[in-house]
C-alpha cells in the first residue's frame, strides 16, 4: 500500500503548529497504524529528520496511552477499537490520511501529536479512588456484591483513559470518563461512604480543567474504544442531583 | 437547560391543544381565546392571568437562553484550536442542530408574537376575532407564512427530539433500558407536537378551516 499522510507537526507547546504531508509506501495491510508510524520514523531518522512524537505503550489496547484523531475519527475509523490495535486493512491504498492530535484546551499538545492528559489525572484526585485500608487483599465474600451491579461497575471500570470521548466531543467535555469512574465506584458497596463528596469533587475538577459541558450528543460512547455506555452519565446526573441536595457533607446525611 | 425547558414544554403542549380547538368552530376558538383572559378571575382581575404565564415563561425562556449560552461559550472555550480535518458529528442531525435550531425558534416566537399576539403583521390584526387572524394569516396567497411556521414548527421538532431525551437524561435517567424508553418517547412526543401544530395551518391553507 502507498499511502500520503498529513501529519500534525508542532516543536513544542508554544509552536503554532502545521499539517505536514509525507508518503509512506510499500505499507504492509498487517501492520498497525502506530507500526506504520514507526516505519516512517525510522526513515525521518535515517534522513536526519526530526521524528513525530506519538503516545503509545502496550500496543495491546488496554494501556490507554495511544490516541490519534485518525480522519476526523478518535482511534480511527474501526470501533472499538484504539489507535494501536487498528490495522492498515482498514484503509485502501493511495489513500490520504489525516492525523491530528486529540484538540481540547485540558489538553495541551506537547509535542506533534502528543497531549497533556494531566487534567484526567486531576479529576480522578479529586474523587476516583476509595479510601480503605490497603495490604492484604479481603476475604471475597466478606462484601456481596449484586451480579447486574458487578457486571455494570466491571463494563465502566474498563474505561483506559485514553481521552477519545473529550477527543470527539462537540463541546471538548470530558463526562464520559469522569461517568465511568463515577458509575464504577458508586455501583460497588466500597464506593458507597464517598458516593455524594466525590462526584461534587471530580465534576468541580472537570469543570476547572477546562473540559466543556455535555449534552448528551453521544459523540463519546460511538468512539470509545471500550464502549463505555452514554448511560454512564445518567448516573453520573443522579448522583450529583442527590449529592446537591442531600448535601453529602452533612453528618448523618 | 432541563428544567426551564420541561416549562417551556408544558406551554407547548397547552398551546397546541388550545390550538385545536380551532377545528371545532370559529366561535369556540374565539370563545376559548377570550376564557383565557378571563381565567383566574375573580381571584385575579381579568388578564392577570395570562401576564402571570408570561412572566413565568419569560423567566423559562430566558433561563433556557442563558444556560445555553454558558454550554456554547464553554464549548467554544474547550477546543481553542479546531480540527483540520473533522467528521460530521455521528449522533443524531437532531443533538447537532440544537443551537442554531434554538436561535431560528427564538427568531420565529418573536415574528408569532407580533403576528398573532399584538397583531402588528396580521393581515387582519383583530384581537377580538382570533378565528379570523389564524384563517387571514394562513391563507393561500400568504403561502410564505405558512412555509416560514411550517420551517419553525420542524426545527421545534427536532430540538424536542434531542432535548426532551436530553431532559431525562439531566434529571438521572441512568438504565439502558431506560435510555431507549427515553429515546423513543422523544421521538414520540416531538412528531405529535409537530404533527399537532402543522394541522392548523395546513387545515386553513386546503380550505377546511375557514
Amino acid at each position: 500500500m502507498n499511502l500520503t499522510l498529513r501529519i500534525w507537526r508542532q516543536k513544542g507547546p508554544e509552536d503554532k503548529g502545521r499539517m505536514v504531508t509525507y508518503q509512506v509506501d510499500d505499507v504492509s495491510p498487517d501492520m498497525s497504524f502506530l507500526e506504520m508510524l514507526d516505519v516512517l520514523n525510522e526513515r525521518l531518522i535515517l534522513q536526519g529528520e526530526e521524528p513525530i512524537a506519538f503516545d503509545h505503550d502496550c500496543r495491546e489496547g488496554i494501556c490507554g496511552m495511544c490516541g490519534l484523531m485518525i480522519n476526523g475519527d478518535a482511534h480511527g475509523p474501526q470501533r472499538g477499537t484504539t489507535a494501536c490495535q487498528l490495522h492498515m486493512r482498514q484503509f485502501s491504498d493511495g489513500e490520504t490520511i489525516d492525523i491530528e492530535p486529540w484538540r481540547a484546551r485540558a489538553f495541551p499538545v506537547i509535542k506533534d501529536l502528543v497531549v497533556n492528559r494531566n487534567a484526567f489525572d486531576r479529576i480522578i484526585a479529586a474523587g476516583g479512588y476509595i479510601t480503605a485500608p490497603t495490604g492484604s487483599a479481603p476475604e471475597a465474600h466478606s462484601t456481596p456484591v449484586p451480579k447486574v451491579d458487578a457486571d455494570a461497575a466491571f463494563e465502566s471500570a474498563a474505561c483506559i483513559g485514553c481521552g477519545a470521548c473529550v477527543a470527539a466531543c462537540p463541546n471538548g467535555s470530558g463526562m464520559l470518563f469522569t461517568a465511568a469512574k463515577i458509575t464504577q465506584l458508586s455501583l460497588l458497596p466500597q464506593g458507597q461512604p464517598e458516593r455524594y463528596t466525590r462526584v461534587i469533587g471530580m465534576v468541580d475538577a472537570h469543570d476547572e480543567a477546562g473540559f466543556g459541558g455535555c449534552t448528551n450528543a453521544g459523540e463519546c460512547t460511538v468512539v470509545c474504544p471500550k464502549g463505555i455506555p452514554l448511560d454512564t452519565i445518567g448516573r453520573l446526573n443522579r448522583d450529583y442531583l442527590l449529592a446537591t441536595t442531600k448535601r453529602g457533607n452533612t453528618p448523618g446525611s | 437547560m432541563a428544567v426551564t425547558g420541561i416549562l417551556l414544554v408544558l406551554f407547548l403542549i397547552a398551546h397546541m391543544l388550545g390550538n385545536l380547538k380551532i377545528f371545532t368552530g370559529a366561535e369556540a376558538f374565539n370563545h376559548y381565546a377570550h376564557w383565557l383572559r378571563d381565567l383566574g378571575t375573580p381571584l385575579l382581575a381579568p388578564g392577570w392571568y395570562l401576564w402571570l404565564q408570561r412572566g413565568v415563561l419569560l423567566v423559562a425562556l430566558l433561563g433556557h437562553i442563558a444556560a445555553a449560552t454558558v454550554l456554547a461559550m464553554r464549548a467554544r472555550a474547550a477546543r481553542p484550536v479546531r480540527y483540520a480535518h473533522r467528521k460530521k458529528v455521528q449522533g443524531s442531525y437532531a443533538a447537532r442542530t440544537m443551537r442554531w435550531g434554538g436561535v431560528i425558534i427564538g427568531l420565529f416566537v418573536i415574528y408569532h408574537i407580533l403576528d398573532l399576539t399584538t397583531g402588528h403583521l396580521n393581515p387582519v390584526g383583530d384581537p377580538t376575532r382570533p378565528q379570523a387572524n389564524v384563517v387571514a394569516d394562513f391563507a393561500p396567497e400568504r403561502w410564505y407564512v405558512t412555509l416560514f411556521y411550517t420551517l419553525a414548527v420542524v426545527t421545534l421538532g427536532f430540538h424536542l427530539r434531542h432535548g426532551a431525551f436530553s431532559a431525562f437524561r439531566s434529571l438521572g435517567q441512568q438504565t439502558p433500558k431506560g435510555e431507549r424508553r427515553a429515546r423513543s418517547l422523544a421521538l414520540v412526543f416531538a412528531v405529535a407536537l409537530t404533527a399537532g401544530y402543522l394541522v392548523v395551518p395546513f387545515a386553513v391553507l386546503i380550505g377546511l378551516v375557514r
